[in-house]
């Protein structure tokens, strides 16, 4: 890829909990071009949200290390930034939207304050000019009505238009970076693939690198042009799209797509991978999926395999299957 | 891919030891909660000065006029007041009518109210009435209802315990019966009752017991309120009436000497502070501990 | 928005019917025959039967209540037995003092309680956090009338800052002797108020630094500072306000006792003062008071809550 928007290595975030410190986020890299849609994909504590609230420091302070590694955006290291700076970034550069819209927004300030709080704090424009801009962006969310909208509570407005009015915020000044958290895990399927679809026309308008977040493999493979897969902390693979659904290189991929529910399959049960996502406190020596893996190895078990290059834009965290592909191919 | 199995696990058949496992997990949150042992052991000592009280072998009503008005000093750690008794004696016997009639009113207040909550969440037509009474109640001070209380019914000690636990007995019942109200809403009291479950066993099987904890929490309080308001009309003289040497009396007639004799004044309300601080922290921790976001039983 | 006051208003009537049942009640438990006490104790039983029946107290008691709610309906509150004056002006006559202490007090509570309660939960589990709550629970666990009398050992007869009791009316002394005659009891009263009101409000602000909202807010790059005054601390009022009126009940029930050890000739002394000599009238009609400015207050809490939280505001 040419000069990358963004740029994270080698990040590690740790919490302290009452066993004592975990790793939620083991040395993750990842890198997203201009204009280019990467999705982050695993499961439910796979570190995928850690890493992505850890780009903009939003974690929660207190029980959280101060993440290590470099985050580098625009030539400088979020990581290491005074938090004035850090502030000037948030919201008019980078912007995050999040899971739970029902939550994400303020019950007591209208929208109307809520959108143009971004624009007056990093566009210094006044009330009554951002209330307009306001009511231009919930036009470009695609909420019907806006000017009245404009002016209600969020708890006058469903789930679906909350994430649009959470969208709206996000994009008020024009970041060239959106990280989305799993923005349509809590919102009806049918409102899910409008927001997608919002998503990436906003995505195509704007010019805008977007990072979405999620856990639903049907997700990931409408919107991403490449993916990251994470397990337990650490990115087990990455891939172009299409060559992580057509030929993944790790056996947890693999069980993440064949539990996918398909339409022309017809099957009794669900295949589901067994075990769980292991205790974060726990130290597993070699591969950390070793425990689950249907095609372990001896070696797995006592070697903790690199992330190996696998082909263009692909990595993958599983010696075996690499060195399978390279003797197909 | 492999198929998973469900394997069956012996400890969840058992609702009992489950809710065994339970409490003690909740007493060893709590043994480790700093504010909590700070008070539970404030409280311990207050309970055992009350207890130990007779050791002293002196009669805290026994007057000695040679020796009045003398401060700390040798046999009588706190001195002695303007009839020559000895304060510290007073001041723990003072201890022993205190928390008594803080528990008392902590006990019956949190009883009264309990029922009176859990029944209003349970029958809706008893619940408008039952709600305006504790309304009423409510519409003057905790302290004024338990001055007039206490002055109709005369200046002894089961007064100022039934005043005290009247002026109280409403806010317990909301509690109570804001918890039964949320506990009702639940899905497995409407699997309760397609079972043929009573109102009398719902109510005592599931929304009194998850009552418990607010109910717990806010007896706590109530008696650390008891044990401040008792002094409060002690000394207006609507208390246990003199000699009893409750803290509130003793502070009242030490008032009068306070310029020359601050000693008088001073220890009664320290003893009175270190109790309700005691039961307060005691309170705080249950507390944190009980939170009923954080619990919901079966 | 009329329509509920009006609502509320309804409900509250069979309260304040209950209520003054309940006082009526409460009077004719008081032991002393007020009839014997004013007549004094030389007189023969034939004078104190005469008084009796010309206060009325030799009715069956059913027939006194009717009696009274009868005068409530005009605007007949009743005359005191021991200040030969009606009870409605009595209570106007004080109304100054208590209301003079209420307020200085509020003043002092609001600010304080707040801030400290905001300033505890921002920076929570440090020093600052336990420095406030050690300050609060000291303030809810001292009681009021030891702290007052060991503050007029002090301040009023060591050092002589502040009169040690009564009262100055504005009109009589000016500003500062008003003030300093009202300074001492009103600070005493609020640190109760204060420790009660900055525990509240650490715990509903910890609550709502912990929502998701707050976490939007920072990642719009919205700065600390704004975060919390406007973000945080609006929500926060929420729950708080719903504890204003029990705030207020034991801001009241405070300056009775008060008012009991500093002299004042306010509501709150009034009262103890005619439950202590047996004044019926006096007593039941003060209480009717009390209990109905107490709806008034909490309808108005209620409606300051809609404001406070939109969510409520249509219904």
């Amino acid at each position: 890829m040419a000069v990358p928007l963004l740029e994270v290595n080698d990040l590690t975030v740790r919490f302290r909990t009452d066993a004592g410190w975990m790793t939620a986020v083991d040395r993750v890299s990842l890198a997203v071009g201009e204009g280019e849609a990467l999705g982050i994909v695993g499961e439910s504590g796979s570190g995928k949200s850690v890493t992505a609230l850890s780009i903009l420091r939003l974690h929660a302070a207190p029980t959280t290390r101060m993440p290590t590694g470099k985050v580098l955006y625009g030539g400088r290291d979020l990581l290491g930034l005074p938090m004035r700076e850090m502030r000037a970034i948030r919201g008019s550069e980078i912007a995050m939207i999040f899971q739970d819209p029902m939550s994400s927004l303020n019950p007591v300030l209208t929208i109307a304050d809520q959108i143009g709080e971004s624009l007056r704090l990093h566009q210094g424009l006044d009330h009554a000019t951002a209330r307009r801009r306001a009511v231009e962006l919930l036009d470009l969310v695609r909420i019907p009505d806006a000017a009245r909208r404009v002016d209600e509570y969020p708890h006058r407005l469903s789930g679906g238009m909350r994430q649009r009015v959470m969208i709206a915020i996000a994009i008020a000044c024009r970041p060239k970076l959106l990280i989305a958290d799993e923005p349509t895990t809590a919102l009806d399927v049918t409102i899910q693939a409008q927001i997608l679809d919002l998503l990436r026309d906003l995505q195509a308008e704007l010019g805008m690198s977007v990072i979405l977040i999620t856990h639903d493999m049907g997700v990931i493979a409408e919107f991403a042009r490449r993916v990251m897969v994470m397990y337990a902390g650490r990115v087990v693979e990455t891939a172009p799209v299409g060559q992580l659904f057509h030929r993944p290189l790790h056996p947890y991929t693999d069980g993440l797509l064949a539990a996918i529910p398909k339409l022309d399959v017809d099957v009794r049960r669900l295949p589901a991978i067994p075990g769980s996502i292991p205790d974060p406190t726990a130290v597993i020596p070699g591969c950390r999926y070793s425990p689950r893996c249907p095609m372990v190895q001896a070696i797995c078990r006592t070697e903790a395999p690199d992330l190996l290059p696998a082909g263009p834009e692909r990595e993958a965290r599983c010696p075996p299957r690499v060195a399978a592909l390279e003797h197909v191919a | 891919m492999a198929e998973a199995t469900i394997r069956y696990q012996p400890g969840l058949a058992s609702g009992e030891a489950l809710a065994a496992r339970r409490r003690f997990r909740v007493l060893r949150k709590l043994l480790h909660h700093r504010s909590f042992m700070v008070g539970f052991a404030i409280v311990l000592v207050m309970v055992l000065a009350a207890v130990l009280a007779p050791l002293t072998g002196i009669d805290p009503n026994k007057m000695a006029i040679r020796f009045r008005f003398r401060p700390p000093q040798d046999a009588y750690w706190f001195g002695t007041d303007q009839f020559g008794r000895d304060l510290f004696t007073r001041t723990l016997y003072g201890a022993q009518l205190s928390l008594w009639i803080g528990l008392s009113v902590a006990v019956l207040s949190g009883v009264i109210g309990a029922a009176i909550g859990v029944l209003s969440a349970q029958f809706r037509r008893l619940d408008s009435l039952l709600m305006r009474i504790m309304d009423a109640l409510m519409a003057a001070p905790a302290i004024l209802l338990a001055i007039g209380l206490g002055a109709a019914l005369g200046p002894q000690t089961h007064s100022v315990i039934i005043a005290l636990a009247v002026a109280y007995i409403p806010r317990t019942a909301r509690i109570v019966r804001a918890s039964a109200l949320v506990t009702r809403e639940l899905e497995f009291i409407e699997a309760a009752r397609v079972a043929g479950a009573s109102s009398l066993r719902i109510m005592f099987r599931h929304l009194l017991p998850n009552a418990t904890g607010p109910l717990l929490v806010q007896s706590t309080f109530v008696f650390a309120y008891a044990i401040l308001a008792e002094a409060a009309l002690s000394f207006l003289g609507i208390g246990p009436p003199p000699p009893a040497p409750s803290w509130g009396n003793i502070i009242a007639e030490g008032r009068s000497f306070a310029v020359q004799s601050w000693w008088i004044m001073l220890f009664p309300g320290f003893a009175i502070s270190l109790a309700a601080l005691g039961m307060n922290l005691l309170g705080d921790g249950l507390r944190d501990v009980l939170d009923p976001r954080l619990k919901v039983e079966g | 928005m009329y329509r509920g006051i009006l609502m509320r208003l309804s409900q509250a009537v069979p309260v304040l019917l209950i209520f003054s049942v309940m006082v009526f009640m409460l009077m004719h438990l008081l032991p002393g025959d007020p009839a014997q006490a004013i007549a004094g104790p030389d007189a023969s039983p034939e004078a104190v039967d005469k008084i009796r029946e010309q206060l009325g107290l030799n009715r069956p008691l059913p027939i006194q209540l009717l009696e009274w709610f009868a005068h409530l309906a005009v605007g007949n509150f009743g005359e005191s037995l021991v200040l030969k004056q009606t009870v409605v002006s009595a209570v106007i006559e004080r109304l100054p003092v208590t209301l003079s202490l209420s307020f200085i007090s509020l003043v002092i509570t609001l600010p304080l309680g707040l801030g400290l309660g905001v300033v505890a939960a921002y920076w929570r589990n440090t020093w600052i956090d336990a420095c406030v709550m050690v300050t609060a629970l000291l303030g809810v666990s001292l009681p009021g009338f030891w702290v007052g009398i060991l503050s007029v050992l002090y301040f009023s007869v060591t050092l002589g800052w502040f009169p040690p009791s009564g009262y100055v009316p504005l009109s009589e002394g000016g500003l500062w002797l008003w003030f300093s005659s009202l300074i001492q009891p009103a600070v005493v009263l609020a640190l109760f108020q204060i420790g009660f009101l900055a525990r509240i409000t650490r715990s509903a602000m910890l609550d709502v630094l912990d929502q998701d909202f707050i976490r939007t807010a920072r990642a719009k790059g919205v700065d600390e500072w704004t975060t919390v005054a406007k973000h945080a601390f609006r929500n926060t009022l929420i729950p708080v306000v719903t504890v204003l009126g029990i705030t207020l009940s034991l801001l009241i029930g405070g300056s009775v006792v008060i008012e009991q050890v500093f002299a004042l000739p306010g509501i709150g002394r009034l009262i103890v003062q005619g439950i202590l000599a047996r004044d019926y009238p006096l007593v039941q009609g003060t209480m009717l008071l009390f209990g109905f400015a107490f709806v008034v207050i909490n309808i108005m809490v209620d409606i300051i809550y809609t404001f406070v939280d939109p969510r409520v505001r249509y219904g």
